[in-house]
């Protein structure tokens, strides 16, 4: 497979390329059983997390994934460098050329920004999370976490609960389950269902009409706390009596042995019950383990300066 | 292969736990081939196998990246004696690999090196401890190595350097 500079967004990639990074990612996850969970690939390379909006998961996943590769971590610190003094984008970016940085993890509150950010830089670049747009290195865990539950992820179906329009997670989860041949549905209140949708996508406005398209997968996206102001959006236990996983719920997804996804952080009590959390068919846990080696193995294949 | 798996036989009594661990690719049904023989001596023995990739010290240089096949060693490598098996051994390079790959593992007891082909040309200071045959051949030709399990056909011949045939 050829490297590629950076990683964006999933639309970007094609078929043989999500295969090559998820099917990598197997050996990765082994390296995790052994003595050593080292290797070398990256020995001598430095990897920059840049994180405009703030991220304790994705982060240490990053640092952890970079870590077992050799390299080193720096984190550029947003709060306490001059990007609070009002530095633009692109002149931090010339200082972190100026360091002459291989990796650069962004995450930034606006679409597009890592996209700026790889234009104008040497460095590989991989999208983090950029506002509503993509988060591909989830929507790459998500299919890994999957592809391990079900021999054959075509026919299986997926249904994505909670606030779509606004998730980047949802936009590229769904878009690479679907790529994956799963049939993926959204179930969520009107405010927070986007206008337009893909004509294959079934759309739902409550758990009953959602439970009778008999989904595999119920993923839960996580509720935005900023959001929790604005007008359109219910209450937080109004939302988790219409939207969330109710103990109730819980028990039908137990009965037909569905399995449970969330990207993290869970707001107990809003998407999902304390009682949920212990769900037997959560792969939870397992998305946080399968993010660092599908990280891993986005960093073995990204090449610095390729294609330039 | 009869002569290396007789060597190996001689060499280790039966008390002690021998591992054949095959380099990627050709040394694995290498690796195999030894197992079977051995097996026929009465003996039993471990297999494992090793992916260097990651090991290599011109990765980053590669316009084209390999899929990872991951290594895999289901056994207690501490306190075994590993048998490192590649079908060639010429500038050393893979061997240093694998041996780093290896010793992330565990701890053996000893690490020998068996090849099926030993040519001269070393870069690392390694030394085949086992070797089918030992050929000085100029430093354009390739050596290749081709097993029926994974070729369909048992054969080692030479070729230009730049053409790869097994």
């Amino acid at each position: 497979m050829t490297p590629r500079k950076d990683l964006l967004d999933i639309a970007s990639l094609t078929d043989e390329e999500i295969e090559f990074v998820l099917s990598n990612a197997v050996p990765f996850k082994d390296l995790f059983q052994r003595t050593v969970k080292k290797v070398p690939t990256l020995k001598g390379q430095s990897v920059l997390t840049l994180f405009y909006e703030p991220s304790t998961r994705t982060r240490s996943s990053f640092d952890v994934a970079a870590t077992r590769l050799s390299a080193d971590v720096v984190h550029f610190d947003i709060e306490s460098s001059s990007v609070v003094k009002g530095e633009s984008v692109l002149d931090t970016v010339e200082t972190l050329e100026s360091m002459r940085v291989d990796y650069i993890i962004v995450r930034h509150k606006q679409s597009g920004i890592p996209e700026l950010i790889a234009r104008n830089t040497r460095a590989s670049v991989i999208n983090a999370g950029d506002g509503w747009h993509a988060h591909p290195t989830q929507a790459l865990l998500d299919a890994f976490t999957l592809r391990e539950k079900f021999k054959d992820l075509r026919g299986a179906r997926a249904l994505i609960v909670g606030d779509i329009q606004h998730s980047r997670v949802a936009r590229s989860t769904s878009l690479i389950l679907r790529r994956q041949g799963m049939s993926v549905a959204y179930l969520a209140p009107g405010s927070m269902m986007p206008r337009e949708t893909p004509a294959e996508i079934p759309l739902f406005g409550n758990w009953d009409d959602a439970f009778a398209w008999c989904p595999d997968v119920i993923y839960l996206l996580r509720v935005q706390s900023e959001r929790m102001d604005e007008p359109f959006f219910p209450s937080a236990s109004e939302y988790h009596r219409c939207y969330g996983l109710t103990d109730a719920r819980v028990e039908v997804l137990r009965e037909r042995g569905l399995w449970l996804m969330h990207p993290g952080p869970v707001n107990r009590g809003v998407e999902i019950t304390d009682r949920g959390m212990n769900y037997e068919r959560s792969l939870i846990n397992q998305q946080v383990e399968n993010g660092i080696a599908v990280r891993m193995s986005v960093l073995y294949w990204l090449k610095p300066g390729a294609g330039l | 292969m009869d002569e290396i798996a007789d060597q190996l036989h001689l060499r280790w009594s039966p008390e002690v736990r021998l591992a054949l661990v095959g380099v990627y690719r050709r040394g694995v049904p290498f690796s195999e081939e030894l197992a079977k023989r051995l097996v026929n001596l009465g003996r039993e023995v471990d297999l494992g196998r090793i992916d260097i990739t990651q090991y290599r010290d011109d990765l980053k240089s590669f316009t084209v990246l390999p899929k990872l096949e991951g290594s895999d060693i289901r056994f207690e490598l501490d306190d075994a004696v590993v048998i490192l098996c590649d079908e060639v051994i010429h500038t050393g390079r893979t061997c240093r690999a694998a041996l780093d790959e290896l010793l992330g593992f565990g701890r053996p007891r000893c690490v020998q090196l068996a090849v099926l082909v030993d040519r001269p040309g070393r870069q690392m200071p390694f030394q085949a401890d086992y070797a089918g045959i030992r050929a000085d051949l100029p430093r354009e030709e390739r050596v290749n190595v081709c097993f029926s399990s994974v070729d369909g056909r048992d054969e080692v011949f030479v070729t230009p350097w730049e053409q790869k045939l097994c």
